[in-house]
C-alpha cells in the first residue's frame, strides 16, 4: 500500500510532466518545422511566382491570394457579426429568440469545415455561378464567412457585454436614440474587445483549407477580381507536399509552413496585446 | 425620415443578421441533403451504410469502411489525447504556479491556432516516418508489406490527438474552475490531501463539464480533414490494425471532390450528409451536458 503522502507526490509530479509535456509538444511542432522551413524562407521565396507546380521559386501569388482572400471574407462577415451581437446584447432580452439563434451560432461553431466546403460547392460555385464566376475568391470568401461567424457573434458579444449599463442610460438620459447610443458610446467602447475578436478569426481564416479546395479553385495565377479563382498559402502547401510530393516540393512545402506559422504567431500577439490593454482600461 | 422609422429599419436589420447563423445552418442542411439523399435513396440506406465496397466507376458506393475508419482515428485520438489533456488542465487550474502558467496557456492558444495542414506536413515527414523505421526494424515479420508504410490509423490518431490538446485543456480547465470553492475548502477541512481532494471532491464535481470537454474534442478529431488525408494514406478498406492505412468520411469528400462527375458527386454530398448528422448528434450531446453542469455547480 503506498502512503497518502507518496502517492500525492506522485500525483503532482505526474501532472507536472503532464503541463510540461503539452509544452514541449507545441515546441517540437513549432522547432521542427522552423528548423525545416526557415533556410528556404528568403526574399526570393517570398516575391517570386512559383515553378514548376511549387517545387521550385516562391510562394508570392499564394500571399497575395491569401490576403485578398482573407480581407474579402472579414469584409462580409464582420458587419454581420456584429450586427448580431448588437442584436443579441442590445435588443433582446432571453427568449425564444434568442435561443433560436443561440442554437444556429452554435451548430455552425460544430459543423466541419469539408461540410461547409460542400455546400459552398453546391449554392456559391454551382447555383451562383453567373454571379460568382465559378470557382472565384467570391465564392471562397463567402463560404469562408459563415464559418467564422459564430466566432464573430461570440467575441463581439462579450466585448459588448463588458460596457457599464452607466453608460448607455448616461447617453440615454441625455435624449440620445437607442441607435445613437449604440453607435456613439456603445460600439466605440466595445471597440477592442471587437478587434480582437476580429484579429483571432483571421488566423482561423488563414489556417483554412479543406472548405477552399471546394470553392477557390486553387489556380496558381494572381488574381486580378474577386471573380477569379486562387489559392491561399494553406492550399499551396496540401498541393505541393501531396501532389507534388518530390524533396524539393517538401521543402518549399516546409517553406510556406513557416510563413503560415511566423504570420499565426504575429497575430496571436497583436490580439493578445490589444486585449490586455482593453483589460487595463476597463477594470 | 423620421427617427422612429430609422430606429425601427435599423433593428431589422441587426435582427436580420443575428438570423443569418441559422438561416445559413439550415442552407446547409438543405444544400447536401438535396444533392446527396436521392442517391442514398438509389443505392438503399443499408448497403450505403453498410457497403464495405467503394468503386465510384462501377456505380458502386458503400461507406462502412470510411465510417469504421473515422471512429478508428477518432477513438485513437481521444485515448491518446484526453489523459495528457485533462491532467494538463487540472495541472493548470490547481497546481501550476503563476510564472508556469503564464508560460503555458500561450502555448495551448498557439496550438489551437496552428493551421491543420502544418500539422498534416509535420506527421508526414515526422510521425510516418519513426512509425515507418519501427515497422521496418522491429515488425517486419509480423506486419503485411503495406502496413510497413508510416501512414496508418496510429499516426493519424497522433496527430489527431496533439490537435484536440487546445478543446480538451480549455474546456476541462473551465469545468475545474467552476467547482465552488466551498466543496474543495470542506475536504481540506476534514484532513484530506491536495491531491484526494481534486480526485475524490474537484474531478467528480467536474465530470460533466470534462465529458463535454471530450465530446467537443471527438468533435473536431471526427471533422478534421487536411492533417488526416495527409497522414493516414487513404486506402479504403476497414482497417484491422492500428498500422492499416485508412481513410476517413472527411478525407473521401476531400480526396475525390477534385475529379468526381454524376453520381460520384452526388455520393460524396451523401458522405456530408452522414457526417452532418454525426455531428448534430454530437453536438446536442456536448450542449446537453454543459448544461447539466451549469445547473449542478
Amino acid at each position: 500500500m503506498i502512503s497518502v503522502k507518496t502517492s500525492q507526490k506522485i500525483a503532482k509530479t505526474a501532472l507536472w510532466i503532464a503541463g510540461f509535456s503539452t509544452v514541449a509538444i507545441l515546441m517540437l511542432v513549432i522547432g521542427y518545422v522552423l528548423f525545416e522551413g526557415l533556410h528556404v524562407v528568403n526574399w526570393e521565396f517570398l516575391t517570386e511566382k512559383p515553378r514548376k507546380m511549387g517545387s521550385q521559386g516562391g510562394i508570392f501569388p499564394t500571399i497575395a491570394a491569401t490576403i485578398y482572400f482573407t480581407a474579402l471574407t472579414l469584409l462580409i462577415a464582420t458587419p454581420i457579426g456584429v450586427g448580431a451581437a448588437i442584436f443579441l446584447t442590445e435588443y433582446t432580452r432571453e427568449g425564444k429568440v434568442t435561443r433560436i439563434i443561440r442554437f444556429g451560432t452554435e451548430a455552425l461553431a460544430g459543423i466541419p469545415s469539408i461540410v461547409f466546403g460542400l455546400f459552398g460547392f453546391a449554392f456559391f460555385v454551382i447555383l451562383l455561378e453567373p454571379i460568382t464566376h465559378g470557382w472565384s475568391l467570391i465564392s471562397g470568401a463567402l463560404t469562408g464567412a459563415t464559418m467564422i461567424l459564430p466566432t464573430l457573434v461570440r467575441t463581439s458579444e462579450e466585448a459588448l457585454k463588458t460596457v457599464p449599463a452607466s453608460y448607455r442610460e448616461g447617453s440615454l438620459a441625455l435624449g440620445a436614440t437607442k441607435w445613437q447610443t449604440i453607435v456613439r458610446v456603445v460600439l466605440p467602447s466595445a471597440l477592442p474587445g471587437i478587434i480582437t475578436g476580429v484579429i483571432l478569426s483571421i488566423g482561423r481564416v488563414i489556417g483554412e483549407t479543406a472548405a477552399l479546395m471546394l470553392t477557390l479553385g486553387g489556380s496558381l495565377r494572381l488574381p486580378e477580381s474577386v471573380f477569379d479563382p486562387a489559392r491561399t498559402m494553406s492550399m499551396h502547401l496540401y498541393l505541393v507536399a501531396m501532389e507534388v510530393g518530390t524533396k524539393e516540393a517538401t521543402e518549399k512545402a516546409f517553406g510556406t509552413a513557416t510563413v503560415l506559422i511566423i504570420t499565426i504567431f504575429i497575430i496571436n500577439t497583436v490580439a493578445n496585446q490589444i486585449m490586455k490593454r482593453f483589460i487595463a482600461k476597463s477594470s | 425620415m423620421d427617427y422612429k422609422v430609422k430606429e425601427k429599419v435599423y433593428e431589422k436589420i441587426l435582427l436580420f443578421s443575428a438570423f443569418i447563423s441559422v438561416i445559413t445552418v439550415i442552407l446547409i442542411g438543405g444544400f447536401i441533403f438535396t444533392e446527396g439523399l436521392p442517391l442514398i435513396k438509389k443505392v438503399g440506406v443499408i448497403d450505403f451504410l453498410l457497403g464495405k465496397e467503394w468503386y465510384p466507376t462501377k456505380d458502386i458506393f458503400g461507406i462502412l469502411p470510411m465510417i469504421v475508419g473515422t471512429f478508428a482515428v477518432t477513438f485513437g485520438a481521444l485515448i491518446l489525447g484526453v489523459p495528457l489533456g485533462v491532467a494538463t488542465a487540472i495541472f493548470l487550474a490547481e497546481f501550476a504556479p503563476p510564472r508556469v502558467s503564464k508560460f503555458i496557456r500561450p502555448a495551448v492558444e498557439l496550438l489551437a491556432g496552428i493551421p491543420s495542414v502544418v500539422y498534416g506536413l509535420f506527421g508526414m515527414v515526422i510521425v510516418n516516418e519513426l512509425l515507418m523505421h519501427i515497422e521496418r526494424t522491429y515488425l517486419v515479420n509480423i506486419l503485411r508489406p503495406e502496413y510497413q508504410r508510416g501512414y496508418s490509423v496510429l499516426s493519424a490518431s497522433i496527430i489527431l490527438a496533439i490537435m484536440i490538446l487546445p478543446t480538451v485543456i480549455n474546456i476541462s480547465e473551465d469545468a475545474i474552475r467552476s467547482v465552488p470553492q466551498e466543496y474543495k475548502e470542506a475536504s481540506l477541512a476534514l484532513g484530506a490531501t491536495d491531491w484526494q481532494t481534486i480526485y475524490k471532491v474537484t474531478i467528480p464535481a467536474a465530470s460533466s463539464g470534462i465529458i463535454a470537454a471530450v465530446v467537443l474534442g471527438m468533435g473536431r478529431a471526427l471533422g478534421e480533414t487536411m492533417a488526416v488525408i495527409m497522414v493516414a494514406g487513404n486506402t479504403v478498406a476497414i482497417p484491422d490494425s492500428i498500422f492499416a492505412p485508412v481513410r476517413t468520411l472527411t478525407g473521401n469528400i476531400a480526396i475525390e471532390m477534385g475529379y468526381a462527375a454524376g453520381d460520384h458527386v452526388k455520393a460524396l454530398f451523401a458522405t456530408g450528409i452522414v457526417l452532418f448528422l454525426i455531428i448534430m448528434l454530437l453536438n446536442a450531446v456536448a450542449s446537453f451536458l454543459g448544461k447539466r453542469g451549469v445547473s449542478q455547480s
